[in-house]
């Protein structure tokens, strides 16, 4: 009895890497895979999937490690790709200073709207992102100089380092896919580190936490905006992907998407949340090759995985791993 | 004489028209186990509630080793070494037994703003941890997920989190409420161990271990202090005697 | 600004008031009674909206269409209570969230395989068409002034209910403290489906309603949602009253703003920069809005919960 406690709370303590490994070695492997196929429309599907891959895991960093649900994530997807749509139109094209200026511009919205959101809770928080996600939303619509509502088209991928490497699809995906690999193990350092376990600690039970002499706020706070600054990321590669920006980056739907692709993989696994991106995106794409109304088979599998599945795609996998005895790490 | 570790003058608070603490005035002396007693509803807990910054008070005065603590958070006051455990177990059920204690620790040694190093690894941290845990008799049961452990080991583990944070005043409110005989037994052992190394406030139901473990007692009823003194000095007095009277605590 | 023009800015302020308090009503009640995230409530707005098209076509008449959507809307809620919703309560908030968001996805292309993709429209019934003078030189036109006193009649049944009648007040005492509603041996499960369908029926009311004067297509309810939260949010959840007076707040606000912001701005900026700031300024003045509630008062105007 004793040894199995032990047991459990070793796999929870440490995330599988077997998993997450497989899914990245499959993920370097895409490209060479594409070459058999319609080569530049896989590669175009899958940096979708990895950018989206990168908003999910900033996602889960608040939402499965501090049990902040926040409903405006699509926000900072939204900050990210504005940041390469302004500063190209005024000549700036260089990708790096882009993501300096996108993460800044992310912790600024970040750190002000969270100030307010933070103080509710509960619904009222939900809430309350909803609502500033849609006032960042409807300023992007009022912004005539920049599309507008239309959006805006770029005139070409930005630049690294002054060349145009990013113009190569293959080696666009790959710049994509390191950010990602780079964020997994960033994020996984940061949920092991004293900050991450002051976060979990918060989520498990915040007046346990005050009374050891932790202030929830600075911590959640500063959790939003280190979320901020990596979704941000992703709206750079976004707009880059797309060579085109649009405040249909950030709708509310597209905030409801990104919580639906962390609950699919498993919330508060970190590689879950990028299985959930990698799977969400995929089952659109297979189910719109199949029918025009693929939307009626899509909704229905959200719903059977709100009501039947409890962790997600991740919570199935440690489910599996149990029943099988491959309990060891 | 010293001056005393914790001064209250008239602290009040009350909800609505309902009074729960009403002109509170205690002090606690560096070293002394002091007891509050009293029947249910007289204020105890509340009065618990605002020594560690739970509530605020409406009114009044908490002075905590010579600086005044009224305005501070119970965040802030943890950081000057007041430490509480709760009447209904407060632990975090999914970190390990250790976890739970050790993030106490870390609360008190250096910054938690630091994301890189793996805080599993730190071990002055670990070692602050088991010692804590050690003091109470849980250093078996470690790396058990906190959650699955038995009620009065959840107490147990509650006292050694409030230890970690190396309080110089413990608030403990009824820690051997829902304890089994045996678990009672060494809960009071252990209580009396630890009162010779930190100050201890303690509200507790059990008269026996009151009148055994206190240094002083202070009696409120109705949100009033009406009494305090030696456990001799309460025992004989008819004043106290008298409030009690129609409660069936003996005496 | 002319005279009136700010009357007819602000009765249609008060349209859309109104409209949001019926769609707000009952979300506000399935958040407050049921502590439950219900994204689809839009939906049911929309889909209040395609049978009254329906029910119009085929009856060809406007009244008759109306008195079959209203039992219909009914059907349509308790049938989603009965198949998802009831098996979400006391769940987790995120399984709710992503249940209710799959149902938007299914039913906005669920109404497209039925009744196809164009919009649709319903013909305003002869009793209410055209305009009347309000004043001089102003005609506005008769079915919107007829929904306004719709809804406030609707909003006055409503409080009826609420006071005055047992399940009203089981309702309110459950948007106060569900558990001891529970404990006192009250049937939570039947108050729920009760005071789910309902508030879908209201919803449906509301679509149906607006039928005439908007276009009914898919996703017609999507941004109202987002409006109707707004509106819970700013009254306090659970309180009927609260989703009242923030509904007209929002639905003046949004309007108003709209309409005279630009304006209004530049009587401090210059005109090129006012019409700019004030056009961006005002799609965004009911989030600020509900910002500075929330910030304030963490649990709305009209707190209910304890």
């Amino acid at each position: 009895m004793r040894d199995a406690q032990t047991e459990v709370t070793r796999a929870l303590l440490q995330p599988p890497r077997t998993p997450a490994l497989l899914m990245f070695v499959a993920l370097v492997l895409v490209p060479l895979a594409a070459r058999f196929g319609a080569e530049s429309f896989i590669l175009s599907v899958f940096t979708r999937t990895i950018i989206f891959a990168i908003a999910a895991l900033s996602l889960d960093l608040i939402l499965g490690y501090g049990a902040l649900v926040s409903f405006g994530h699509a926000a900072f997807m939204g900050i990210g790709s504005y940041a390469v749509g302004i500063l190209a139109t005024h000549g700036v094209d260089e990708i790096l200073l882009q993501m300096l200026v996108a993460m800044l511009a992310a912790i600024v919205f970040a750190v002000a709207t969270s100030a307010v959101s933070l103080r509710a809770s509960g619904v009222y928080y939900i809430m309350s992102t909803l609502a500033f996600g849609q006032m960042l939303y409807f300023f992007a619509v009022s912004l005539s100089a920049y599309g507008g509502d239309d959006g805006l088209t770029l005139s070409g991928r930005s630049r690294l380092l002054g060349t145009h490497i990013l113009a190569n699809d293959r080696a666009f995906y790959y710049v994509a896919l390191a950010l990602l690999a780079g964020f997994y193990l960033l994020a996984q350092r940061i949920t092991a580190s004293r900050f991450g376990r002051v976060l979990r600690g918060i989520r498990e039970n915040p007046v346990r936490m005050r009374a050891i002499g932790f202030e929830p706020f600075r911590y959640q706070l500063t959790a939003c905006a280190l979320a901020g600054a990596v979704c941000a990321i992703s709206g750079v590669l976004l707009a880059n992907l797309a060579e085109f920006v649009s405040p249909a980056y950030m709708t509310w739907q597209r905030s409801g998407e990104l919580l639906a692709m962390v609950i699919l993989g498993g919330m508060g696994t970190l590689w879950g949340a990028i299985l959930g991106a990698i799977a969400f995106l995929l089952l659109e794409e297979v189910l719109s090759g199949l029918t025009e109304q693929w939307r009626l088979i899509l909704g229905p599998i959200l719903i059977l995985v709100a009501l039947g599945g409890r962790g997600g795609l991740a919570g199935l996998y440690a489910r599996l791993r149990r029943r099988t005895g491959g309990g060891a790490p | 004489m010293s001056s005393p570790l914790l001064a209250v003058d008239s602290l009040r608070k009350s909800f609505g028209t309902l009074v729960v603490s009403d002109d509170v005035s205690l002090t606690i002396e560096p070293g002394e186990l002091h007891a509050l007693i009293g029947p249910n509803g007289a204020g105890k807990t509340t009065l618990i509630h605002q020594l560690s910054g739970t509530l605020t008070s409406d009114h009044g005065r908490i002075v905590f080793d010579g600086g005044d603590i009224t305005s501070l958070s119970l965040a802030q006051r943890v950081r000057l070494g007041l430490a509480r455990s709760f009447q209904i177990t407060s632990i975090l059920p999914d970190f390990t037994v250790l976890e739970n204690v050790a993030v106490a620790a870390q609360a008190r040694a250096g910054s938690s703003f630091r994301f890189f190093a793996p805080v599993g690894d730190e071990a002055a941290l670990n070692e602050s941890a088991h010692g804590a845990l050690a003091r109470v008799g849980l250093s078996e049961r470690s790396a058990v997920r906190a959650g699955s452990l038995a009620h009065g080991e959840k107490r147990l583990l509650e006292l050694a989190i409030a230890l970690a944070t190396a309080p110089r005043l413990l608030l403990l409110d009824e820690p051997l409420a829902g304890l089994g005989q045996e678990e009672s037994k060494a809960a009071i052992a252990l209580l009396r161990r630890l009162k010779s190394e930190v100050t201890i406030v303690l509200v507790e139901h059990d008269m026996d271990a009151v009148f055994d473990l206190a240094d002083r007692i202070s009696v409120l009823v109705n949100g009033r202090v009406i009494a305090t003194g030696t456990p001799r000095e309460i025992r004989g007095s008819a004043h106290v005697r008298a409030a009690y009277l129609g409660d069936e605590v003996p005496l | 600004m002319s005279t009136a023009l700010l009357l007819v800015q602000t009765l249609n302020g008060l349209q859309l008031g109104i409209l949001l308090f019926l769609i707000a009503a009952g979300l506000t009640l399935v958040f407050g009674v049921m502590d439950f995230i219900n994204l689809a409530h839009g939906v049911q707005y929309m889909i209040g909206a395609y049978l009254a098209a329906m029910f119009c076509a085929w009856t060809g008449s406007f009244w008759a269409g109306i008195a079959l959507t209203l039992p219909a809307a009914l059907a349509f809620g308790l049938l989603l209570e009965v198949l998802v919703f009831r098996h979400l309560y006391g769940r987790d908030h995120l399984d709710q969230v992503l249940a209710t968001l799959g149902l938007i996805i299914f039913l906005n292309q669920a109404v497209k395989t039925v009744w196809g993709a164009a919009p649709l429209s319903v013909p305003m019934p002869d009793l209410l068409s055209g305009s009347i003078a309000l004043m001089d030189g102003l005609l506005y036109p008769v079915y919107r002034i007829a929904l306004i006193g719709v809804g406030l009649a609707t909003a006055g049944v409503l409080y009826l209910l609420i006071n005055c009648t047992r399940v009203g007040m089981l309702v309110r005492a459950g948007a106060t403290n569900a558990p001891m509603v529970s404990a006192l041996g009250v049937d939570i499960g039947r108050l729920f489906m009760i005071v789910f369908g309902f508030g879908a029926m209201l919803a449906g009311f509301a679509g149906a309603m607006v039928a005439p004067i908007l276009s009914v297509e898919p996703g017609m309810g999507d941004n109202l949602l987002i409006l109707t939260f707004v509106v819970i949010v700013i009254g306090g959840i659970g309180s009927i009253r609260g989703a009242f007076v923030a509904a007209l707040m929002v639905g003046l606000i949004d309007t108003l703003g709209r309409a005279f912001g630009p304006q209004l701005l530049r009587l401090v900026l210059a005109p090129a920069a006012a019409s700019q700031t004030g056009r961006s300024l005002a799609p965004m003045l009911i989030y600020i809005l509900m910002a500075a509630v929330l910030f304030y008062r963490p649990s709305g105007l009209f707190p209910v919960k304890q």
